[in-house]
C-alpha cells in the first residue's frame, strides 16, 4: 500500500516525453487508423475493385449503365432490410424477423386492399403501422424484459411468418389485379431511365433511407446514443443516456423500415406473395457484416452497409454473365463473411 | 460552515447483510474528502446512495441545505453531483468529444436544430477542447479521436474533465488511480488538485493510502457500514489510518466535529 509514496520522489527528475510510437508509425498503422476511423472504407475499396475486375472480364456487357444501375434494382430490397438491420446490429442486437415483417406488411397492405376494400393508402399505412408494432414488441422484449435479441426475434420471425400464412390463406393477389385496381401498391416497381441507366423508385428509395440513417446516426444525439448503446450499454446508461428508450425505438425503426420493403417489395415483384422475401433476414445479414458493421455493436456506418449489399449484387450479376455456376456466387460470399469479420476483429485492435 | 453535501442515519440492507448502518457523512465546501475502508465496509454503498445508483432503505440526504432524493445517476447529475465510476462510463468507440457530451448534447440552433436536430459539432469540439486544456490535458490534440485509442491516464482525465465541466457542485471520483501506473496517476492527482482548485469540491474513493494522504483534507474512515471517524490528514499516519478501517485500533476520542 505505501510502495509508490518511496516511489514517487524518483520522479523528480523523470523525463517528460511521453514514450513516442514515431518509429512505429507504418504503411500498415496508418491503414488500421484510417480504417478505425472511416469503417466503410474496407467494403469501398472491395467495391470498387470487384466492379474493376469484372468490367476488365466483361467489359462493356458489365460496364455498361445499364448492368450497373441492374444491380441497384436487384439489391434494393435487400438493401431497405439491411438499413433496419444496420439499426439493430448497431446496438449489438440482431433482428432475425425483418424478412417476416416485411412480407407480412406487404401482405396486409394487398389483402386490405381487395379482401377489405380500404383505400390502397390507408391499406398502406396499415402496413407500415403493423411492422413498427412487431417492431415495438421487438424492442420491449429486448429493453424491458431483457430478452436476448436473437429468442426474441426468432420468436416473432416464426410468429411474424405464420400470421402471414395464415391471414393471406396462402394466396397471391396477381399483377393485374393490382395494376388495374391500386397501381400505388405498385408505385416503387416504376422506373424512369436516364441516357441507359435505369432507376426505379425502390432504388430511389433504398438510397434515400440509406443516406437518411447516415444523417441521422453522425448528426444527431440521437444516432450517438444508438453507438453508445451498443457499444456498451451499462457506460451509456451511466453517462445518461436512456437505454431503453433508445433500444425500443430502434427495434421500432427497424420495423417500419422492414415494412416499407414490403411495400417496395410488391413494386418489384408486381404481385403480393406471402412467399416471397424468406432469404431477406440473411441476406441482409450478409450485407451488414460485409459493409463492415461489426456484429458486436457499436462500430461500422450504414454507407458500408450499402456498399455491402453493393457488393453482393456485383458478385451475383458478374459471375452470371461470366457463366458460372451459382453456387460459385455463395462461395464467394461466404469468404467475404469471413474476411470481414476478421478486418472488423483487427481495426478493433487499433491502439494509440 | 454548512456543509455542501451532507447525509444522516442512512440505512441500506440486501436481505440479511446490512451495507449502511445509520451512517453519517459530511463534505464541506472546497475540500477533498476522503473516504476510506476495508472491503465490504459499506464505501460503495454509501457512495452509490450519494450519487442516486441505489436508495437508501431509511435516512436523509441533504444538498446545499435542501432535502434530495435521487431516483437515478441522472437525477443526481441533473442537480450537479458527478460521479466518475471506476469503469469511466465512456463508450470506447465514440470520440472524446462525443463522450463528453453523451446525454447533454448540444444543438444548433434554428432550422438544422430545431426540424433536422443536428448536433452542433463545432460547438461541441470547442467547448471539449476548452475543458480538456483547463485541466491541462493537451497533450490530446485530436478532440475527435476515439477514446478506446487513448491511454489509460488520458481516459482518467477526459472522465474527470467531463465531470468537472457539468459537475457544479460535487464531483465523487470512485478509484481513479487504481488502473493507472505511477506516472498517470501523478497526473491524475493533479487534475484532482486542479479541480478543487476551482472551488468544486471532490469525494475521492481510493484504497491508496498514499494518494488519500496526498490530497485529502479531511479523511471519512468507513467501517462496519458507518462511518467510524473523519480525520485529519496531519494529525495521523497512514497506518493509524489502516489500523482504524481494520478495527486494530480504537478511533480517536472526539471526532473531528463535521
Amino acid at each position: 500500500m505505501t510502495n509508490s509514496s518511496e516511489a514517487e520522489p524518483g520522479l523528480a527528475g523523470r523525463a517528460e516525453t511521453v514514450a513516442s510510437f514515431a518509429h512505429e508509425v507504418t504503411l500498415l498503422s496508418r491503414l488500421q487508423h484510417a480504417l478505425h476511423s472511416n469503417p466503410a472504407l474496407v467494403p469501398l475499396i472491395v467495391l470498387v475493385i470487384s466492379i474493376l475486375v469484372f468490367g476488365a472480364l466483361l467489359g462493356g456487357k458489365f460496364f455498361s449503365s445499364f448492368a450497373l444501375t441492374l444491380i441497384l434494382q436487384q439489391v434494393a430490397i435487400v438493401g431497405i432490410v439491411g438499413a433496419a438491420q444496420s439499426l439493430v446490429i448497431l446496438t449489438a442486437g440482431i433482428d432475425l424477423s425483418v424478412g417476416a415483417i416485411m412480407v407480412l406488411s406487404s401482405v396486409v397492405m394487398g389483402q386490405f386492399t381487395f379482401r377489405l376494400g380500404l383505400p390502397p393508402f390507408v391499406a398502406i399505412a396499415c402496413g407500415l403501422a403493423l411492422g413498427t408494432f412487431i417492431g415495438f414488441v421487438n424492442g420491449w422484449l429486448v429493453a424491458r424484459v431483457k430478452l436476448p435479441p436473437f429468442i426474441v426475434t426468432l420468436g416473432t420471425w416464426q410468429i411474424a411468418l405464420a400470421a402471414n400464412f395464415l391471414y393471406s390463406g396462402n394466396e397471391t393477389i396477381r399483377a393485374q389485379e393490382i395494376e388495374t385496381q391500386a397501381p400505388i401498391l405498385q408505385l416503387f416497381g416504376q422506373s424512369f431511365s436516364v441516357g441507359g441507366a435505369v432507376f426505379t423508385y425502390g432504388v430511389i428509395a433504398f438510397i434515400g433511407i440509406v443516406l437518411i440513417l447516415a444523417y441521422v446516426l453522425r448528426h444527431t444525439a440521437w444516432g450517438r446514443h444508438v453507438y453508445a448503446v451498443g457499444d456498451d450499454a451499462e457506460a451509456a446508461q451511466l453517462a445518461g443516456v436512456n437505454t431503453r428508450k433508445v433500444l425500443i425505438s430502434v427495434y421500432m425503426l427497424s420495423g417500419l423500415i422492414c415494412a416499407f420493403a414490403g411495400w417496395v417489395l410488391i413494386g418489384r415483384i408486381g404481385s403480393v406473395s406471402p412467399t416471397s422475401g424468406q432469404t431477406a433476414n440473411i441476406e441482409s445479414i450478409t450485407a451488414v457484416v460485409i459493409g463492415g458493421i461489426s456484429l458486436f455493436g457499436g462500430r461500422g456506418s450504414v454507407l458500408g452497409m450499402l456498399f455491402g449489399a453493393l457488393i453482393v449484387g456485383v458478385f451475383s450479376l458478374g459471375l452470371r454473365l461470366l457463366g458460372a455456376d451459382a453456387q460459385w456466387t455463395y462461395l464467394l460470399i461466404g469468404v467475404l463473411i469471413i474476411a470481414a469479420v476478421a478486418v472488423d476483429q483487427w481495426i478493433r485492435k487499433v491502439s494509440a | 460552515m454548512e456543509p455542501v453535501l451532507y447525509a444522516r442515519n442512512l440505512n441500506k440492507r440486501y436481505g440479511r447483510v446490512t451495507a449502511l448502518d445509520n451512517c453519517d457523512f459530511d463534505l464541506m465546501p472546497g475540500e477533498i474528502l476522503a473516504v476510506i475502508g476495508d472491503n465490504g465496509a459499506g464505501k460503495s454503498s454509501l457512495i452509490k446512495a450519494l450519487s442516486g445508483a441505489i436508495q437508501p432503505d431509511s435516512g436523509d440526504i441533504y444538498l446545499e441545505g435542501q432535502k434530495i432524493h435521487f431516483a437515478s445517476p441522472i437525477e443526481a447529475r441533473h442537480a450537479g453531483v458527478e460521479t466518475v465510476y471506476q469503469t469511466l462510463a465512456m463508450s470506447p468507440a465514440l470520440s472524446i468529444a462525443d463522450n463528453m457530451f453523451m446525454g447533454r448534447e448540444i444543438r444548433k440552433t434554428g432550422f438544422m436544430g430545431k426540424v433536422l436536430r443536428q448536433l452542433d459539432r463545432p460547438a461541441m469540439e470547442r467547448i471539449a477542447r476548452q475543458k480538456l486544456s483547463d485541466l491541462g490535458l493537451m497533450t490530446i490534440q485530436n478532440i475527435n479521436q476515439a477514446v478506446e485509442t487513448l491511454s489509460g491516464g488520458q481516459r482518467q482525465g477526459v472522465a474527470v474533465a467531463r465531470a468537472a465541466a457539468f459537475g457544479s457542485k460535487v464531483i465523487i471520483l470512485d478509484e481513479p488511480t487504481a488502473a493507472l501506473g505511477v506516472k498517470e496517476s501523478r497526473r491524475v492527482l493533479d487534475l484532482i488538485q486542479d479541480v478543487r482548485a476551482r472551488g468544486i469540491p471532490i469525494i475521492l474513493i481510493s484504497h491508496n493510502m498514499p494518494h488519500v494522504f496526498e490530497v485529502a483534507d479531511r479523511i471519512h474512515v468507513h467501517r462496519l457500514g458507518r462511518r467510524l471517524c473523519v480525520i485529519d490528514p496531519k494529525d495521523f499516519t497512514m497506518s493509524d489510518a489502516v489500523a482504524f478501517m481494520t478495527g486494530a485500533k480504537a478511533p480517536p476520542a472526539p471526532p473531528i466535529a463535521a
